[in-house]
């Protein structure tokens, strides 16, 4: 009974811990993405609000939470509140088949640094990882507006083009460790990592990786030269804030994957390993940003033939590769 | 005990969904209720030791079909449907003949037939065993490989026949 108990405690404790991270990385992440794009451009960024505006991410939070909450006249009203919602639930969900470590021992207690070692783990990431589609066409089509609703669709094109090269990038990893839990996957790497085996997978879920979270150079859906700003051009306040943390959120979970499936996840020598993944994470997350002012937007034909034209077939062709070098 | 209630649960929410699916005029939220719906039934197949079924029934089903179904919803700007549109000639005293008789027959052969599948000596560890997405690749690959090869080729040639489709209207 007493175990049980236990069993139960924990769980919460480790629900309500990874549900903090994610929602409080973001504030720190805008402000390093505003830093690193001040230097790339060669100022300063923001310097005002605390030390080296360290205080900056806050003053906008405050900022949104204060923001007038409008909603269009013609929107319909329901599904216009419900979409920056529906958007935040998906990348959360992903969170609870992602291992952080291997088990550790906590008041005399072991326990693994994750919520749920699956049997499915990567199947039930990508499925749920799909969902995400939906708070953005339903957010463009709820707000009634051309733009928002071509953002809207132009987004979701993109997201489903995108998710069928990304999940065949990864076969070839599933082919080597012969599971999907990501435990067995990272476990399978404590020697070589997989991006040693696996480049052309790697590359592709890279591309893939961004194209799913919407950044530059694959950030169409809110290309604001053409498209005011694509599915949120209706929103203000705190449910545009909304979609903004989704696309941290986001892109955290792109880099989380690419370190547990292609750079050996936490293992490493000397440092502890939760260091060595949080190194490798940041190292990700800073090349997306790197990446963002660094490369112009592609055209929307150009974003297209390069999912089924380029991704899909080298996708295809790591499997066969894998495949004649595994028999 | 737990999972007879998740069970009723979840039957019944996914059956309210569904009659919700089809009582909704805007087809919009007729869509997300079928979203509900599906999310349900993947809900069901976890209960039933599947979970590889469950990701594939939200892969599939909710990731993709009904994205296409919002997809071509907006795309062609379909207004709140109306009743009347729908039903044709003549069609109505067939259907207050057709229904009751189908859901007669329905409730008949839940109560009396016998296609009630073996309930069999399986314990848990054999239920978990089954469903894992190990021994069900194994299957499909071996025993079941034959009628999975057919429906591989079936949809290849939907898939070929929806590319002429459209290839023959771009030519006009």
């Amino acid at each position: 009974m007493l175990d049980l108990f236990m069993t139960i405690f924990f769980m919460i404790i480790k629900v309500i811990g990874i549900t903090l991270i994610l929602l409080l990385l973001p504030v720190p992440l805008t402000w390093l993405e505003r830093k690193v794009a001040g230097h790339i451009q060669q100022r300063l960024g923001p310097m005002r609000v605390g030390w080296h505006g360290l205080l900056q991410p806050i003053a906008d939070g405050i900022k949104l939470l204060t923001k007038e909450d409008n909603i269009p006249i013609y929107a319909d009203k329901t599904l216009f509140k419900l979409a920056p919602i529906i958007s935040l639930i998906p990348p959360f969900l992903v969170f609870v088949a992602v291992p952080f470590g291997e088990d550790v021992t906590l008041f005399g207690r072991k326990t693994g640094l994750y919520i749920s070692d699956m049997n499915i783990g990567l199947l039930y990431i990508f499925a749920v990882a799909g969902l995400e589609v939906y708070g953005v066409i339903l957010g463009g089509w709820a707000s009634n507006s051309k733009y928002a609703l071509l953002g809207g669709l132009r987004c979701c094109a993109q997201l489903i083009s995108y998710e069928i090269p990304l999940g065949f990038s990864v076969m070839g990893v599933i082919m080597l460790t012969g599971s999907m839990s990501l435990l067995d996957i990272v476990e399978a790497q404590s020697q070589i990592w997989n991006v040693v085996y696996q480049p052309i997978g790697f590359f592709v879920f890279l591309v893939a990786g961004i194209a799913e979270a919407q950044r530059i150079p694959f950030d169409l859906a809110e290309a604001e030269g053409d498209l005011g700003s694509g599915y949120h051009t209706e929103y203000s306040g705190m449910r545009f804030a909304f979609f903004m943390l989704t696309e941290y959120i986001v892109m955290l979970t792109v880099s989380v994957l690419i370190v547990l499936l292609f750079f050996g996840g936490w293992n490493g020598p000397f440092l502890p390993p939760i260091v060595w993944f949080i190194l490798k994470v940041g190292f990700f997350v800073y090349l997306f940003m790197w990446f963002r002012f660094t490369f112009p937007r592609y055209r929307y034909d150009q974003l297209m033939s390069i999912g089924w034209k380029v991704l899909l077939p080298l996708s295809l062709a790591n499997i066969l590769i894998t495949g004649i070098f595994l028999a | 005990m737990v999972e007879a209630i998740a069970f009723y649960v979840f039957g019944g929410l996914s059956v309210l969904t569904a009659l919700l699916v089809i009582f909704q005029r805007d087809p919009v939220r007729s869509a997300i209720y079928l979203v509900a719906c599906f999310i349900q039934v993947a809900a069901l197949f976890v209960l039933l030791r599947s979970p590889f079924l469950a990701a594939v029934q939200v892969f599939v089903y909710v990731g993709a079909v009904v994205v296409l179904f919002l997809f071509v919803i907006m795309v062609l700007e379909l207004k709140k449907e109306r009743f009347s549109e729908y039903i044709h000639r003549g069609q109505r005293p067939w259907a207050l003949f057709i229904i009751p008789a189908l859901i007669g027959e329905v409730g008949y052969l839940a109560v009396k037939g016998k296609s009630k599948a073996s309930l069999g000596p399986y314990s848990e560890e054999f239920l978990v065993k089954q469903g894992s997405t190990e021994s069900l690749g194994k299957v499909l690959f071996t025993k079941y490989i034959f009628p999975f090869e057919v429906v591989s080729l079936l949809l290849l040639v939907a898939l070929m026949g929806a590319i002429i489709l459209t290839m023959k209207r771009g030519k006009e």
